[in-house]
């Protein structure tokens, strides 16, 4: 405990920091998430947009990146993070890889969840001469939203998982302070106190997903 | 001219698997449906029924072939015309498919949104519409808290939200129970009465056909093998597969088999009559019968009335004297076919 209490203005600073790289990597992947999965969705067989080569390019895309381990991922993502945002380190670059590592995996989650829309709906939509683009915008996505609330919970209970690992690129956040004050400085209390944290993050963030995912879907 | 006609239309689906037929959903079609009628086509599932009334609103495209609505080529219309077409064309599903994101009223407001009807000119019509369908108080309910029959009412409301001329139901009553299908088609007649709107109904039950519509089509193998006035082709189906439709509703000709059981029970001379032609009176042959000394039973078949006109086959078992049966046998022959079953030797 007295390892601990010395450290606490840092633990507060590194939920702050991993707060604020998933809260970002929430909204930029979930962003490219969504685009991703509307356009693998709109773009199979029998649906609104359909195309085929189109379809198969996003998929394989998808299939591609999707698997890579995160960790490895961030190493070979670095030149284009250092492109893209002109660091390859810290925060930034973090926020930039795990935004584009959660596009990949979200982009399956909002494919999955849109299917669950029945086509009958869809056809009524286009018969009453409502326009592709706002049968997408004005009802697929409300018609899914409660199991896409579902999974972008999941999503960021992902995304805490892989912030932790920002330490290797010199990020900040809950992950490094356990590594940095905990585990090299043999002091497991501090470890755990940091593991506290983050099951309370994923708690509350589990909470409001299902809390709001009800709402939704009205039960 | 007629309100929506076809010409020659084909509807091909490529093979499902490499090296698999091409699947002709409908094929070499002619239909003519005026304003005012109410269309009815039938036939079995896989007769291409369903490909047919997307054709009109062109959530199919055809593979070949003229279809006209209203005098516009709807096989040549681009995206954005196929939209204003669908405006003016409601359509009813079997599935209802109501938008469950919406409430009642939203469903009602969609299509007028994407009209864009004035803001505040749709909250009237949703009331208005609602009204009509009888489902004032559930406007905002969503449609999981609603049985069968008034979802579908939602849905002709929603359909009747533009105030289409055409109306396109798909088996809009085969998820109903008959109390409800019944209350539907009522809703439905008065859909066409009180708002003037063509209704082309696809079906597989022969009963939604006899009560609502004034055509029929019978539809078998992507074709329209029979068609015309509903009492013209339910008196005297030709066609095998309208005859196997009508027999589902009207009870005909007792069967070889079933003459047999009939003529251990009934000793006298069996003869079936058919009235064909709607206007025959079936008091005056049977006073007839009676004046000429021959007693009846009746033992078979079954009357229907199509908008006021009967039609249908009676078995009787006739018993009398034989000279007396000959006679009356003669005298009802100029106002009803009579068909003599085989007596036993």
């Amino acid at each position: 405990m007295n390892d601990l209490i010395p450290l606490l203005p840092k633990l507060w600073q590194a939920s702050y920091e991993t707060l604020y790289i998933v809260g970002l990597s929430l909204i930029f992947g979930g962003l490219g998430g969504l685009i991703l999965g509307l356009g693998l969705y709109t773009t199979r067989s029998n649906s609104l947009f359909s195309n085929r080569p189109v379809f198969g390019v996003l998929n394989v895309l998808v299939n591609v990146f999707r698997p890579i381990p995160f960790i490895i991922f961030l190493a070979a993502a670095q030149p284009l993070a250092r492109f893209v945002t002109g660091t390859g380190i810290g925060n930034t670059a973090i926020i930039f890889t795990l935004s584009l590592a959660a596009a990949f995996g979200i982009s399956r989650i909002v494919e999955q969840n849109l299917l669950t829309v029945q086509p009958g709906v869809i056809e009524a939509a286009r018969s009453v001469g409502a326009s592709r683009s706002r049968i997408m915008l004005t009802l697929l996505i409300p018609e899914a939203l409660g199991p896409l609330i579902l999974g972008y919970t999941f999503i960021v209970v992902a995304l805490v998982d892989m912030s932790a690992v920002a330490g290797y690129v010199g990020g900040g956040g809950l992950g490094t302070f356990a590594i940095q004050y905990g585990y090299r400085q043999f002091h497991p209390v501090v470890t755990w106190a940091a593991v506290l944290v983050i099951i309370v993050i994923v708690q509350l963030v589990q909470f409001l997903g299902n809390y709001l995912a009800r709402k939704a879907l009205r039960r | 001219m007629p309100l929506i006609s076809l010409r020659d239309v084909t509807k091909s689906y490529p093979p499902s698997r490499r090296g698999g037929d091409v699947v002709h959903a409908v094929e070499g079609l002619d239909l003519d449906i005026e304003a005012g009628d109410i269309y009815g086509i039938i036939g079995y599932s896989g007769a291409g029924k369903s490909t047919l009334v997307r054709l009109i609103n062109a959530l199919e495209h055809a593979t070949s072939g003229s279809i006209l609505v209203d005098g516009d080529e709807v096989t040549r219309m681009k995206e954005s015309e196929l939209r204003r077409l669908r405006l003016g064309i409601g359509m009813i599903f079997q599935q209802f498919n109501l938008f469950n994101s919406k409430t009642v009223a939203g469903n009602v407001a969609y299509p007028l949104e994407v009209a864009k009807t004035p803001r505040a000119d749709i909250a009237p019509r949703v009331a208005e519409l609602l009204d009509f369908v009888g489902l004032s108080d559930k406007a905002r309910n969503y449609p999981e808290q609603l049985s069968g029959g008034q979802k579908q009412r939602v849905g002709i409301a929603r359909a009747l939200a533009t105030s289409p001329r055409i109306l396109l139901a798909d088996e809009a009553t085969s998820a109903l129970d008959p109390e409800t299908t019944h209350e539907v088609l009522e809703l439905l007649k008065r859909v066409n009465t009180e708002f003037g709107v063509t209704i082309v109904v696809i079906t597989h039950e022969m009963d939604v056909i006899q009560t609502l519509a004034t055509k029929v089509a019978v539809m078998d193998g992507g074709r329209i093998v029979e068609q015309g006035d509903v009492f013209d082709v339910f008196s005297k189906p030709t066609e095998a597969s309208s005859q196997r439709f009508v027999s589902t509703v009207v009870r005909g000709v007792p069967s070889d088999a079933e003459l047999v059981a009939l003529r251990q029970r009934h000793p006298g001379r069996i003869v079936t009559l058919s009235f064909r032609d709607g206007n025959t009176s079936q008091g005056a042959v049977f006073s007839n019968l009676a004046q000429a000394g021959v007693a009846f039973e009746l033992i078979y078949g079954g009357i229907n009335d199509i908008r006021g006109r009967v039609f249908g086959h009676l078995t009787l078992a006739l018993t009398g004297h034989d000279d007396a049966v000959d006679r009356a046998l003669v005298t009802i022959a100029n106002k009803v076919d009579v068909t003599e079953a085989p007596r036993d030797e």
